[in-house]
């Protein structure tokens, strides 16, 4: 099994040491409905200078303390995620680390207007690191789009043709000529080719969108859930078996990835006051309102359908939202904060959010990977945090938590993309698959 | 018999394509282009003007009910499917009434063939970047607001409510997600304008046409009025106060009584 450890790098103050100008910022989100947009003249960049050292001095140590992978992501425009060109991020580890794997889960291709520079990135960040580079592609959330002007309406085209442009620049030899629908180049002869043959290998992260799966399961590419609730994602596990057996080949854990969102700590209380903070400013709720995570043909016409015939939230698209957002009184402002915390004890019981000592942690850990045995996972930490807080969570994940895991992988047999190719077992034409996932174990979570 | 009840739809095949079009009324036809949020159903204005006149509303490939189109990706390529309808049946020359989107669509046919069309109708047109203010965006609000937006008090406006048939149902919900992703094929960028535009118009010296805006027009500033006016030599400009960006809607009888008088 490999395993790694994701923060979003979120833009932050330590609530410990800094409350009000946490609380501030919370409530500026809070009000915003959203991450996304979030004026930024509310961005300091003397915090945001430190906190970009922390994350990248958390990932350094954490090679150190025997992670097999780092991975990183991209938003734009966000507090979320400071992350805005992960591949800036990448080239230092690449440089400042030896043996983990640098895992970009995932570049959001459509967002990016050339391809080619893309392309030559990687290649130089593979080559930095002596071929240690696992590269992921995303269409990009919709707010992506809105923020780098990429036209969502040909949101799948863009990310199918890039990753179609990237691999055959990285593969066929130059100098051609390349006239797509969407990517237009000249002369195409990248000189700096990445190091591993024919290309690094390519994981891609989703939240569960059928198309992916099935796109993904066609490549012969990982697919990893980015924390997506354990009956969805057993769905999909099967969607992508079945569709491997269609291209006749037997999926298994090499093919599946899951992003568990965790906090550990040396007494269970202190580990979920930390753990709970995964919520703040609404977490995942409110990345982005929908208008600007929907926009104009970004979801396909099967998820339009659906959305249309969902009970009209307060936020969803179709309904004027937000009216009055803004002015909410200290009152209703608390309402809200308190509502998005109450979420914490349903995060729990469903396995979202598993925070506590290693003997808390480690019996929920088991069961997500009995259910669904992914050769590939990685620990979750995120919300406003201390640095020394995540550091010590990093430490005991591995003198605690990791060595248990990797027993658990072996017992499951949980192997991962190094050991076995995905897609390398065949599976005989009209033999059904054996399912990958096993979830008769959602039948009995733990206490 | 009431223009309403002649209302209904003809198929017709434009190249390899299938182009609905709402046919309604009688006598001599007028083009009637639509905006971006689709076709928002036959109003007041619809059932006045065709008691003489047969109003054709094609249905744009690619907003629900036509088929998308792949290969049209821009506003001259829909210009260009529209005005091969025109030829093929025979309707050339003919008047046009177009509506923001659609009269954008409406000017660039005429661009490119002034001979198409014998007058036009240009209710609020994008198309033409403002020389003050922006143009609304469509892309970053969820559709019920840009409807609302584009009158200037939704709340007194009488037909307010019927259009889309008050755009609430999901059904509606899809149309509209299906509008806005195709005047995203057409218009991302730049957006709602071309910036050739104001020259190209310029060949449509012979074309009596009528600009009709609102003075609040909160979705296309005023202002591009008078870039349209400079550009088409023939035009008059009629600016309606107390008006947004429906003056068909909100300005009715005056909207009704003009262009009935403008077109003959």
């Amino acid at each position: 099994m490999h395993i790694m450890w994701f923060t979003e790098r979120q833009y932050h103050y330590d609530p410990e040491t800094e409350p009000e100008r946490s609380a501030l910022l919370e409530n500026q989100i809070l009000r915003n409905r959203s991450f996304f947009g979030l004026p930024n003249e509310n961005f300091d960049a003397q915090q945001g200078s430190m906190l970009l050292n922390e994350y990248l001095d958390e990932k350094i140590y954490s090679e150190d303390l025997g992670f097999d992978g780092l991975m990183l992501n991209e938003h734009h425009g966000t507090p979320f995620c400071l992350g805005s060109v992960m591949d800036v991020e990448a080239a230092v580890l690449a440089k400042a680390t030896k043996r983990a794997k640098i895992v970009l889960l995932g570049n959001p291709v459509p967002t990016v207007a050339n391809a080619l520079r893309l392309a030559e990135e990687l290649a130089m960040i593979d080559l930095i690191s002596k071929g240690r580079l696992v590269p992921g592609w995303v269409r990009g959330a919709g707010s992506e789009q809105l923020a780098n002007n990429s036209n969502p309406a040909y949101n799948r085209e863009y990310f199918e043709e890039g990753v179609d442009f990237i691999l055959k620049a990285w593969t066929k030899p130059g100098p051609f000529r390349y006239e797509g629908k969407h990517f237009h180049f000249r002369f195409v002869n990248p000189w700096v080719l990445p190091l591993q043959k024919p290309h690094p290998p390519i994981w891609i992260p989703g939240l569960i969108s059928p198309d992916t799966v099935v796109w993904c399961a066609k490549k012969r590419f990982p697919y990893v859930a980015l924390a997506t609730k354990l009956e969805p994602t057993v769905e999909m596990w099967n969607i992508y078996t079945e569709a491997a057996a269609r291209e006749g080949y037997q999926a298994g854990p090499e093919n599946f990835g899951y992003l568990q969102p965790v906090f550990v700590s040396d007494n269970q209380q202190r580990a979920e006051e930390l753990g709970k903070r995964f919520l703040y400013g609404g977490a995942f709720a409110h990345f982005a309102r929908p208008e600007w995570m929907f926009p104009p043909g970004y979801n396909s016409k099967e998820a339009t359908r659906r959305l249309a015939r969902l009970p009209l939230a307060a936020n969803l698209p179709g309904k004027p939202i937000h009216e009055g957002g803004g002015n909410e009184t200290d009152a209703e402002l608390k309402e809200l904060r308190d509502g998005v915390y109450a979420r914490y004890e349903d995060s729990k019981r469903e396995l979202q959010m598993i925070a506590g000592t290693p003997d808390y942690v480690i019996p929920r850990l088991r069961k997500v990977l009995e259910v669904l045995r992914p050769g590939i996972f990685s620990f979750w930490l995120d919300g406003p945090v201390g640095y020394k807080d995540r550091v010590k969570c990093l430490e005991m994940l591995s003198k605690h938590v990791m060595p248990a895991m990797r027993d658990i992988g072996k017992e499951l047999g949980l192997v991962d993309p190094f050991q076995r190719a995905p897609g390398s077992v065949p599976l005989a034409s009209g033999r059904k698959p054996e399912s990958v996932a096993h979830p008769d174990g959602l039948a009995s979570m733990p206490a | 018999m009431a223009a309403k009840e002649s209302v209904h739809e003809e198929t017709h095949k434009v190249g390899a394509d299938q182009l609905i079009v709402v046919k309604g009324g009688s006598g001599k036809p007028v083009l009637v282009l639509h905006e971006e949020l689709g076709y928002p159903g036959w109003m007041k204005w619809n059932e006045a003007l065709s008691e003489r006149r047969t109003l054709l509303t094609p249905l744009y490939p690619g907003f629900g009910r036509t088929p998308l189109a792949n290969w049209i990706m821009n506003i001259r390529d829909l210009a260009s499917f529209f005005a091969r309808f025109v030829r093929e049946q025979n309707l050339a020359p003919i008047d046009v009434i177009g509506f923001s989107l659609g009269g954008w669509v409406a000017a660039e046919m005429a661009a490119n063939d002034p001979g198409i069309f014998s007058k036009i109708v240009l209710v609020a047109p994008v198309g033409i970047r403002p020389p003050e203010g922006e143009i609304k965006d469509l892309f970053t609000v969820p559709a019920l607001i840009y409807l609302r937006e584009s009158v200037r008090d939704f709340a007194s406006s009488k037909e307010f409510g019927a259009l889309y048939d008050g755009g609430t149902s999901p059904e509606q919900y899809e149309a509209f997600e299906d509008a806005r992703a195709e005047t995203a094929r057409l218009a991302w960028q730049p957006y709602m304008f071309n910036p050739s535009l104001p020259h190209l118009l310029e060949g449509t010296a012979n074309n009596p046409t009528l600009l009709v805006w609102g003075r609040e027009d909160r979705v296309v500033p005023v202002s591009a009025a008078q870039v349209y006016q400079k550009s088409m030599k023939n035009a008059r400009a009629m600016v309606l106060d107390g008006c947004g960006h429906r003056p068909e809607v909100e300005k009715s009888e005056q909207f009704i009584k003009e262009v009935q008088n403008f077109l003959g």
